[in-house]
């Protein structure tokens, strides 16, 4: 219940995080703190130094900037779900953040905080998998964007490099003719997902010209089903084909079991949600 | 003349039983006034917190406290070393054995208290618990209870392995703790041997945990000057915790005061005395100042009372018509490392032998065998009222089993068997005299309200599609109100209950109990039950029930018995005033007792109207003006020695419909009937149904403390441990019969247990129902999607296409 | 590391503490500055029975470091009655048995009051995952439900 002793730092801006960052060793970010904080409770996780960005007013704010959306790292779960610029131009985002933990969390949660955590829990890494999103990252050695495809590479392992700080995540406005889907399954409200997927596709005429297929918490990090995207990849998606890209969902699946379920119902489950998800992607796509 | 009118008001502003009144003790807990344990605040008061094993079973090599004590802040680190020479290192349990305080020489289960820190603050105390060093030899453990009486099962418990017995009967392997038999095996063998059909149903109650929101924990003082020791205490039985400390210390209980103040949730969680409360105390009178142990969610759900863990087969014999003619029972129960389950002395299994349920059975034979494992210790919990959730589980689940046999519907095959109307009092061949009961109408009452036979055609017409539906019915009868002491005791004390009430002279009234609320409105309830015999208004009646220094000595609340027993000793010590005031009555209007009817409020004289005295002017003329002979002062105290328990009974109706692809349920509707006699407060017996739905649907669903082969306890945490939010909880509809019990003083029986008890086997009857068709008898809880897919899996369902 | 000084509002009452980094918003609120009616109930962040109002939005109390707060505005249990009486969430949850034990209720309430600020008209649904931060053992939730729908009728009309 009580965590370790720390030093606490509070940021001024990106770059006094950044210098913060490279003057002490063992520190970690305070973002939303809801993964970070109860790691600390029951002292997991014992950083000798906590730096607070949460005073950093440059990492906030949702702006539409042409065909893109720039989302501050330090947006909350709520802030995402009340912004009148998702709802509109990227629905998705919207949709996963009300499955996230509950309200308390989610008025401190954070997106950035969620899509580089490292946790195969956290629901964002493969909603920005889905989306084809792009990180804003700065450090000591300044600015430099990553893809958000490539950066996750295991448990708690991402692109982000030591010293380095997520700024911004940039999203695609999404198009007509596009249509996304989600569903997570889970034990509970406030739980990690026993298995989720976000779907991005598009359609020219009825073929299916792009589509990402997400899956979260079933492998050591969030994954692609991109075996089962190449299927479906310029093709009219018919539920006989959904059906044959199934089992390809179910083979980019390395699940841990847990209480959860076992490898073979949460890899079952990762293909239901990505049915369901694949079906609600194509009707939205339709309107 | 007073008109129905007028009657009706004096009536209404008594706000008595019956009344749906507001509670009284809202007010201090919606303005944030409320007086947990956590909240109390003694001058100087330190911290308590415990070091812990990570092994399941392991020798305690040595343990170095230099680092911890060299920690500033930190006065004083206490290991069973220290206990001893105090003999405290142990102590007696409730179920006859005895328990370790602090790990005396060796570990018996995963989170075992080994040394306890006092610091300042509770800050400096869990870092000094980082700071002790314990070197440990891990043992072979043993977690399989069906593995626990073979040859060559590690011995868990040298301490008592030479012992014959543990406080429960004969023992048979250094594991084994009882065998329980009850009933007559000969003539039941000979009922199944002469049976047209029998069934067999092995099932698994997984180990749950009641997991109230308040942790267990207390404030100890040792006053050095006077000699006192104070304790607030999170517990359901304060006074039986008073008698404990004085047995275990040796201070005279005249010198002991226990203090249960607000508790936040009870659920049966907060009856046993837990290491950390005999450490704090020792702490305290080692130090000399208050100490403060409160146990985090963790070190709840690892060691504090849990509930269950039953193997049970339960076997039917019947005609072909469905006409039950022999129960067969046995189970194997784990208890984990130490029999400390709370439980009247003599009954090892609870009272699981109500394991006949609400039916008709001419033989039966049950059979219970304890055993240890290296787990923490417990079973009874969760408003379980001893065991008979496992008990209602049990025939509840068979009846089913032998109905899909049969081919019979599951409602008629429940009517053909229930006791009926003018069997009541019924002999139930276990041994229970069953107090009053009116199966049949409770039953129709719910079909007719859900339309059964229309959901049963819905489920066919839903079958044809291919689409899961279940219906679950559960005819449950409760026995609650431990209980008559000639077989009930706790370490000896008697199960009776206790009341002492006081009326002012101004007409108002404190009234103090043995019982203790945490949650159930007895600040209220109480109020409206001496309102009603004294017509006094329920605002005026003051209810104190937690002090040992000023409540009369009762046994707690737990086992829903504050209805039947501490009702029944209010009504009664109330009935002894108005018998009382009526006296003083008479002499205030010069009259004989005998002229004297009650009213109400008042007593009148027969055949004079005009003629009468009010209660409140009674009270005044109690201090000042009473017949010759008499002394002053209207009070009394009333000690209940319940002549027997009370069965509040009820009708359940589950309806699931199950995804077929991902095994999650949806409860669509669940129809809850109960009958508990009379009711006191119906706004309050509602919400009491609804809190022990809601709990038997967490239990059902999701929760479970599942351990690995080393002993490690799993999902302890609410990460995993199912604890429904409003989002999962169903919508419940409730309703009730009425059929007073006979030999209570207000016909009350109790009902907080039954929703818990009854809903449970509701939920497993529903999601087995809904695949029934294809030959399912029976799925083992938690019924999560994980395990209700497996289910469907193995039966190729959750195809597509 | 020394402690530090914060200055924040708590129920509209500008108040001081001494804390280190490590202090917990709730221990704070509930040691230092002696408002018991915010409880603790779990330390993974679950339960909500922690639930303040900090800077208009509800948090968990447990999960905010007391230095966090500073400069901001707290409100707990002990601010939402005011010289007229209870509120009307507080009202509510008497008049429709919304609590039993009483441990998640000042959660409950905190959360409610908020929560009506949010949402003013919410529907059945909307109350149930819009409350889904705080947990209950004893009343299984129906009635709070129908003391957050009378609290918000309550309200509007006034």
């Amino acid at each position: 219940m009580i965590p370790g002793e720390f030093e606490y730092h509070a940021a001024s801006s990106v770059d006094d995080a950044i210098q913060l960052l490279s003057a002490h060793e063992d520190a970690k970010i305070l973002a939303g703190g809801h993964s970070l904080l109860p790691m600390m409770k029951l002292r997991f996780a014992e950083p000798a130094h906590l730096i607070d960005i949460n005073g950093i007013s440059e990492l906030k704010g949702i702006q539409l900037d042409g065909d893109t959306i720039r989302i501050g790292a330090m947006t909350t779960e709520n802030e995402l779900i009340a912004s009148d610029i998702l709802q509109q131009h990227c629905p998705l985002l919207v949709d996963a953040a009300k499955l996230v933990a509950d309200p308390q969390v989610r008025n401190r949660g954070t997106i950035g905080g969620d899509a580089v955590h490292g946790d195969p829990g956290n629901d964002h890494p493969a909603v920005m998998l889905a989306l084809d999103a792009q990180f804003v990252i700065r450090g000591a050695d300044g600015e430099r964007t990553q893809a958000a495809n490539g950066f996750y590479l295991g448990t708690y392992w991402t692109g982000l490099e030591e010293g380095e700080l997520l700024t911004e995540i940039r999203v695609p406005v999404m198009k007509v003719g596009t249509g996304h889907g989600y569903n997570k399954l889970k034990r509970k409200t406030g739980d990690y997902a026993t298995a989720a997927s976000p779907v991005v596709l598009s359609l020219d005429g009825e073929v299916c010209s792009e589509i990402r297929i997400g899956l979260t918490n079933v492998a050591a990090m969030a994954v692609r089903a991109e075996a089962a995207e190449d299927l479906l990849r310029g093709q009219a998606i018919t539920e006989a084909l959904i059906e044959q890209a199934a089992p390809l969902v179910m083979a980019a699946c390395d699940p841990a079991e847990d209480l959860r379920g076992d490898a073979e119902y949460k890899t079952h489950m990762a293909a239901e949600m990505a049915r369901r998800s694949i079906r609600d992607a194509l009707a939205r796509a339709r309107s | 003349m007073a008109t129905a009118a007028e009657e009706m008001n004096r009536q209404d502003a008594l706000q008595g039983i019956g009344c749906s009144r507001k509670r009284k003790e809202d007010p201090r807990f919606v303005q944030g006034k409320g007086n947990y344990v956590d909240d109390v605040k003694l001058p100087g008061m330190l911290f308590a917190d415990m070091v812990r094993s990570p092994y399941a079973h392991a020798r305690v090599k040595s343990i170095n406290k230099e680092k911890a004590l060299a920690l500033p802040g930190v006065h004083a680190v206490l290991t069973a070393d220290d206990l001893k020479p105090l003999n405290l290192h142990w102590m007696p349990t409730l179920a006859g054995d005895v328990q370790a305080v602090l790990a005396d020489e060796k570990v018996h289960m995963q989170y075992q208290e080994v040394a306890v820190v006092v610091a300042d603050d509770r800050y400096i105390a869990a870092d000094a618990v980082d700071l002790v060093e314990v070197e440990y030899e891990p043992l072979p453990v043993l977690v399989d209870p069906h593995k626990a009486l073979d040859p060559d099962a590690p011995i868990l418990r040298e301490d008592v392995q030479d012992k014959d017995t543990v406080g429960q009967g004969p023992r048979k392997h250094p594991n084994h703790i009882f065998t329980w038999e009850v009933g007559d095996e000969e003539a039941t063998d000979r009922a199944f041997e002469d049976a047209e059909v029998t069934v067999s149903q092995e099932m698994y109650y997984p180990r749950v945990h009641p997991s109230p929101l308040e942790t267990c924990g207390c404030v100890a003082s040792f006053d050095k000057v006077q000699g006192n020791l104070t304790v607030y205490i999170t517990s359901q039985a304060p006074h039986v915790v008073r008698t404990v400390v004085t047995l275990i210390s040796g201070i005279p209980e005249s010198k002991v005061r226990i203090i249960s103040p607000d508790i936040g949730g009870g659920f049966g969680n907060k009856v046993g005395v837990y290491p950390g409360y005999v450490t704090a105390i020792v702490a305290s009178i080692v130090l000399g100042r208050p100490v403060k142990w409160i146990e985090d969610r963790m070190e709840h759900l690892s060691t504090t009372a849990w509930a269950r863990d039953y193997w049970m087969t339960g076997e039917l014999a019947a005609d072909k018509d469905g006409r039950i003619k022999g129960l067969r029972v046995n189970v194997l129960a784990d208890h984990g490392a130490f029999n400390s389950h709370a439980q009247p002395t003599k009954w090892p299994a609870g009272f699981f032998s109500i394991v006949t349920g609400s039916y008709d059975i001419p033989d039966a034979y049950v059979k219970v065998d304890g055993v240890y494992t290296n787990k923490s210790p417990g079973g009874v919990a969760y408003r379980c009222s001893f065991r008979v959730t496992e008990a209602v589980y049990l025939i509840e689940r068979t009846l089913d089993v032998l109905a899909q046999k049969l081919g019979i519907d599951k409602a008629e095959i429940r009517r053909r068997n229930f006791v009926k109307p003018e069997q009541f009092p019924y002999q139930t061949v276990l041994g229970w005299e069953l107090d009053s009961g009116d199966y049949h109408t409770a039953l129709d009452k719910v079909l007719a309200a859900v339309d059964y036979d229309g959901l049963r055609k819905e489920q066919e017409e839903k079958r044809a599609r291919g689409e899961l539906m279940g219906i679950g019915l559960v005819t449950f009868t409760e026995v609650v109100g431990a209980g008559p002491s000639k077989s009930c005791d706790i370490l000896g004390v008697g199960m009776f209950d206790s009341a002492e009430i006081r009326v002012h002279p101004t007409g108002s009234v404190i009234a103090r109990m043995g019982t203790i609320t945490q949650g159930q409105g007895h600040e209220t309830t109480y109020a409206q039950i001496v309102a009603s015999e004294l017509g006094l208004s329920s605002e005026d009646i003051q209810i104190e029930e937690g002090d040992t220094d000023t409540a009369p000595y009762g046994l707690g609340t737990y086992g829903s018995r504050s209805t039947p027993v501490g009702a029944a000793a209010t009504a009664v010590a109330a009935r002894k005033i108005r018998a009382k005031a009526q006296k003083i009555a008479a002499h205030l209007m010069e009259v004989s007792e005998n002229d004297l009817e009650w009213d109400i409020d008042r007593f009148k004289v027969k055949g004079v109207p005009g003629q009468e005295k009010t209660m409140k002017e009674v009270a005044w003329a109690a201090y000042n003006n009473v017949p010759e002979g008499m002394e002053m002062g209207l009070e009394a105290v009333d000690y209940y020695d319940p002549p027997n328990f009370t069965y509040p009974f009820g009708t359940y109706l589950c309806v699931v419909d199950i995804d077929k692809f991902t095994g999650q349920v949806h409860v669509r509707r669940f129809y809850a009937l109960d009958d508990c006699g009379t009711r006191i407060n119906p706004m309050i017996i509602e919400g009491q149904i609804h809190g022990g739905l809601n709990e038997g649907f967490a239990v059902a669903m999701g929760q479970e403390l599942p351990y690995d082969e080393e002993g490690n306890l799993l999902g302890n945490t609410f990460m995993d441990y199912f604890i429904p939010t409003f989002v999962e909880t169903p919508h419940w509809e409730t309703d009730y019969t009425v059929t007073p019990s006979p030999h209570h003083p207000l016909g009350a029986k109790g009902v907080a247990e039954s929703p818990h008890v009854g809903s449970i086997p509701c939920f497993t009857a529903a999601i087995v129902d809904a695949f029934s068709h294809l030959g399912v008898t029976h799925m083992d809880m938690p019924h999560s999607s994980y395990r209700v897919w497996q289910q469907l899996h193995a039966l190729g369902l959750d195809k597509h296409g | 590391m020394a402690k530090q000084h914060i200055s924040f509002t708590l129920n509209d009452q500008q108040v001081d503490a001494l804390v280190e980094p490590r202090e917990l918003l709730v221990h704070t609120i509930r040691e230092q500055l002696s408002l018991t009616g915010t409880h603790i109930g779990c330390e993974t962040s679950h339960c909500g029975v922690c639930t303040v109002d900090l800077n208009g939005d509800s948090v968990k109390a447990c999960t905010i470091l007391a230095i966090q707060a500073n400069g901001g505005a707290v409100v707990t249990v002990e601010g939402l009655a005011d010289a007229d009486g209870l509120h009307a969430v507080q009202q509510a949850f008497i008049d429709e048995h919304g609590l039993q034990c009483g441990f998640c209720t000042p959660g409950m309430l905190v959360r409610a009051h908020r929560f009506l600020q949010e949402n003013p008209d919410p529907t059945e649904e909307e109350i149930r995952s819009g409350m889904s931060g705080n947990l209950c053992r004893c009343t299984g939730y129906q009635n709070i439900i129908k003391a957050v729908k009378s609290a918000a009728q309550k309200l509007q009309q006034a």
